[in-house]
């Protein structure tokens, strides 16, 4: 068999050896260069680097309001921001990481750019859809920029009834309606990817040999599409209710306003996941690539990820344990919750059994998978302690859950998607970065993270509620620390802000395949891509992760 | 997955389009569907007491079915599409039946 | 399994299939890109489920805990032109399938036609839905606009008894055309007495959600309109044959779901109530 791939090796050698001809390699990149040609590009190469542009701006915005709460939260006294300014500042926090950041970050722009490439085919199935996304979600921003010069939106990012739908001032629905647009960016992102998957695989390409970062996406896909649609109903409706005074969730005309709760968190739960499962995926390709050696148990891994999919939307209430939910509805979430933490941790389990005698290297990229696997596990733990209903009543509304689920969210989430950045930065641009710079980076980030969240997992067992201004003197010690972390974190998410664009233009011109990785990206695309990806079809392995014919191949080239 | 494997073969092999249904199919199915129309109201009429919403969405699903298998060609689909429906309609029973599960269970105190 | 793709080939690619004007690029055939194009319609329809459904958890919950009134405030709603819209959207999936099958057997003079009459059954659902609304509204059955639920269970005890004797046919006209009588509308006090009333709330929820579900769903049908409008264009440019059908029949899709939509409503909103019999 292995002689067979080396053959197979040989011919594609052979079709890249043909093709490395000295006239100046069209890629990707420089073969159109009007402005027209990047902002109506239909490639989805293109449409990813968009995007990149589009989250990175958004990451810089809802950094500088988090930087304001941090700020306030530095003395127990709210002199630098009133409550008012204060709910308005962690509002538009959380409604940017989230809608504008986090959900396209790693889809959108990572996934745009390499589940094509990855499975083996020119494009994603509805070019013109994808760009159409991207519009939508510009506009969805649009909005969301336009609620906050309005004066900004005090609800927090879940817009719980009746808050949003009757007492809140502020600009509740021009808010509401860039989520809801930017839900049908998500859903057509989503769309496009599970068409290509199911109907563009490569010949030869089944699914057990695609990437598990494919695999993962898939699985995000499925959530966008199952679980955005509700959220943009239930966002219709709450319009409903404030334009027109009707009431649908407001307890005084005889509404639930429980039943937003189900229905926000029938996807806002899900949510969570298409945040984190792409970083999943992310973390699987980087950890096999890295320890040159197959991923340990990739079908139980890809198959987890579309567990984590199916679990996560039977789960949702825990969000609402202390809501006067039922008593038996809590315990039954309260248990199905439990079972979500299995395939995560068949996953991370996984990860350090692929690790086991694999010849590890440092590069850059591994280093924020190393942050990455240590923030999200104590994520996923701590998630453990919130399910636990008698547990949750304390903790609920706490700092606890705010530390929670950011070291999921910033940990695991924006660890993930920097270790892509960096991984597959020289796939995309052409050339390398500082590494050196990279790895103090990753370092920055992993130790300012935990000195600006680990004490407010003991702020929230202290009792500190989130979402207030003001706090008793003696939680002080521990939010200056916070604070004091966070400052360090946004020194290590600035730094790549700078080299990466650096190298951009000045970096090293990269290889084909710096990394040694199996992956067609790597095997069969030059670093920056040509405008359709391949010349040729891409052969197609038994094993994704076979490092024996690299290896082998290597030792070729070496003679 | 070997169904997805073959759907995706399937895809790039090149099969020729599905043969057009026949007018009686289409037909039928019209009919079928002003009949069960009729029921239905007629069914609304009476009183069934607590058998009144059943009935009438189980002829409603009857009626859906009829559309999705003869007018959406559902019944010589790849099994993709009826995993495709199928999904949809789960999924949008776990957002019921889930949703309910509090409801329906609120008095329930457990002391 | 190992043998699968030993040639790399760029033949196939360029070949066979790459002539066909409505294949694009990225498409290695017509098949692969039907294949697509329906699966991608379908994926919609999930989330067209989903969204559909969320309102239909909604109702499902309310009418749990508003049985009653929301039977009573669905008797209010006129079951004959219910039927009438059914019977009416019904048929009009009929046409939208056969003009699928003209497109498959490569008859473009039949697409135009039936989309034709798809299109004016769909504008016909929706005159019906015009004056069952103005009805609502003059009834004041709408929310935030002039809900008065005690104003409007007189007028419509009124009206069952005016017509009790009429022969079916006059009562149908005079959905349409029918004058009513003058009523003082009622005053501000009264409207504000009926607000504060848990029935008149409960029903209220029952005309939210009909208004949303209904709303909606004509949205749905308006965007249906100028689907067909960009697929009659084409067709009537012959793009559409045996080989190439693909945008009738997703075309085809959508209005099929958008009639399955409606095949739901009807029985949950307009049948809900009929037991209790006309006046009730
Ligand atoms: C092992 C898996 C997980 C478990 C068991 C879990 C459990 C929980 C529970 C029970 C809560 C509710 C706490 C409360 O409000 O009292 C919660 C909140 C939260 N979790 Fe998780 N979680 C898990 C994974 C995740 C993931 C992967 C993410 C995001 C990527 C996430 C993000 C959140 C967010 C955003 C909240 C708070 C939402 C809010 O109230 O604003 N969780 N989690
Ligand atoms: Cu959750």
């Amino acid at each position: 068999m292995s002689a067979i791939n080396l053959d197979r090796r040989v011919v594609g050698e052979a079709a890249s050896t043909h093709e490395a001809t000295p006239k100046p390699a069209t890629n990707y990149l420089n073969h159109e260069t009007t402005i027209a040609s990047w902002l109506l590009t239909l490639d989805h190469k293109r449409i990813g680097l968009l995007y990149l542009v589009g989250i990175s701006l958004m990451f810089v915005l809802g950094g500088a309001f988090a930087g304001l709460i941090r700020l306030e939260l530095m003395t127990p006294k709210g002199d630098l921001l009133t409550g008012d300014v204060y709910n308005k500042s962690f509002t538009a926090h959380g409604v940017v990481m989230i809608f504008l950041f986090l959900i396209p970050s790693i889809p959108a722009v990572l996934g745009n750019f390499l589940l094509p490439i990855m499975i083996g085919t020119k494009d994603v199935a509805f070019p013109r859809l994808n760009l159409l996304s991207f519009y939508v979600y510009a506009a969805g921003g649009v909005f969301l920029a336009l609620a906050l010069l309005l004066g900004g939106v005090d609800t927090g990012w879940t817009f719980y009834t009746p808050l949003s739908s009757t007492y809140a001032n502020g600009n509740v629905m021009v808010a509401a309606l860039g989520v809801f647009v930017i839900g049908f960016s998500s859903i057509l992102t989503g769309l496009n990817f599970v068409v290509t998957i199911h109907r563009m695989r490569a010949p030869g390409m089944t699914w057990f040999r695609m990437p598990l970062f494919v695999w993962a996406m898939y699985a995000t896909s499925l959530i966008q599409i199952l679980g955005t649609p509700v959220v943009a109903i239930t966002i219709a409706l709450v319009g409903f209710e404030r334009f027109l005074g009707v009431g649908i969730f407001d307890p005084r005309l005889g509404g639930d306003p429980i039943l937003f709760q189900h229905l926000f968190w029938f996807y806002s739960h899900p949510a969570v996941y298409i945040m984190i499962l792409p970083s999943l995926g992310v973390a699987s390709e980087l950890v096999s690539t890295f320890s040159r050696k197959g991923v340990f148990g990739y079908h139980i891994i890809a198959c987890s990820s579309i567990a984590i999919a199916i679990f996560g939307f039977v789960v949702w209430a825990h969000h609402m344990f202390t809501s006067g939910l039922s008593q038996y509805a809590a315990m039954v979430f309260s248990v199905l919750t439990f079972s979500v933490a299995i395939p995560s941790g068949i996953k991370v389990f996984s990860w350090l059994a692929t690790m086991y005698k694999g010849s590890v290297s440092l590069a850059s990229p591994m280093i924020f998978f190393f942050g990455f696997i240590g923030l999200f596990t104590i994520g996923g733990m701590t998630g453990l302690f919130l399910s636990t209903l008698g547990t949750d009543i304390h903790l609920h509304d706490t700092y606890f859950v705010v530390a929670h689920f950011h070291y999921i969210m910033v940990g695991g989430a924006i660890m993930g998607f920097m270790g892509g950045i960096h991984y597959w930065w020289p796939k995309i641009t052409g050339r390398m970065y500082n590494e050196t710079l990279a790895k103090i980076s990753a370092a920055l980030i992993f130790v300012g993270f935990n000195f600006t969240f680990f004490p407010q997992f003991f702020l929230g067992y202290m009792g500190m509620p989130r979402r207030y201004h003001e706090y008793p003197e003696e939680l002080q010690v521990l939010n200056v620390l916070s604070t004091v972390g966070a400052s360090v974190l946004a020194i290590g998410y600035l730094t790549p802000g700078i080299y990466l664009p650096f190298s951009f233009f000045f970096g090293k011109k990269a290889p084909k395949n710096p990394w040694g990785a199996t992956t067609l990206e790597w095997t069969e695309c030059e670093s920056p891509p040509s405008p359709h990806n391949f010349d040729h079809n891409p052969p197609v392995y038994d094993h994704v992760y076979d490092y024996s014919t690299l290896n082998k191949e290597a030792a070729v080239v070496s003679h | 997955m070997s169904a997805h494997n073959s759907a995706n073969v399937e895809a790039h092999a090149g099969h020729p389009h599905h043969e057009p249904a026949s007018l009686v199919v289409y037909f039928s199915t019209f009919s079928a569907l002003m009949i069960l129309t009729i029921l239905t109201i007629w069914a609304g009429m009476q009183d069934f007491g607590a058998l009144n919403t059943p009935i009438a969405l189980g002829i409603a699903s009857f009626k859906a079915v009829l559309v999705v298998l003869f007018f959406m060609h559902v019944l010589h689909s790849s099994t993709l599409t009826k995993l495709t429906i199928f999904a949809s309609m789960y999924f949008l029973g776990i957002l019921m039946v889930f949703t309910l599960a509090d409801y329906l269970s609120r008095g329930w105190t457990g002391q | 399994m190992s043998a699968t793709n030993t040639k790399s080939d760029t033949a196939q690619s360029h070949d066979n299939h790459g002539h066909h004007p409505s294949l694009a690029h990225h498409f290695v055939s017509l098949e692969q890109q039907h294949e697509a194009n329906i699966l991608g319609m379908w994926m919609f329809l999930v989330t067209e489920v989903l969204f559909f459904g969320g309102l239909f958890t909604a109702y499902t919950v309310y009418r749990l805990k508003f049985n009653t009134m929301f039977q009573e405030a669905s008797n209010q709603l006129d079951i004959t032109l219910g039927c009438l819209n059914t019977v009416v959207l019904i048929l009009s999936s009929l046409t939208m399938a056969m003009a699928v099958r003209s497109a498959q057997i490569g008859k473009t003079k039949q697409i135009l036609n039936y989309l034709g009459a798809t299109a004016i059954l769909g504008l016909m659902f929706l005159g019906v839905k015009y004056f069952e609304w103005k009805h609502d509204f003059e009834i004041h059955l709408v929310p935030k606009a002039n809900f008065c639920w005690d104003y409007a269970k007189e007028r419509r005890k009124e009206a069952d008894h005016h017509e009790k004797d009429k022969p079916f046919v006059s009562k149908l006209i005079g959905k349409f055309v029918g004058h009513h009588e003058e009523h003082a509308p009622p005053s501000a006090a009264e409207i504000a007495k009926d607000h504060k009333n848990p029935e008149s709330q409960q029903a209220r929820i029952f005309f939210v959600l009909y208004f949303a579900m209904t709303g909606i769903h004509a949205l749905h049908m308006i965007i249906g309109f100028g689907l067909i409008a960009a697929v009659a264009y084409w067709a009537s440019r012959g793009t559409y044959g045996p080989e190439y059908y693909t945008p009738v029949e997703v075309l085809g899709l959508y209005w099929h779901f958008v009639d399955i939509v409606w095949i739901f409503l009807f029985p949950l909103l307009y049948l809900l109530g009929a037991h209790l019999g006309a006046g009730h």
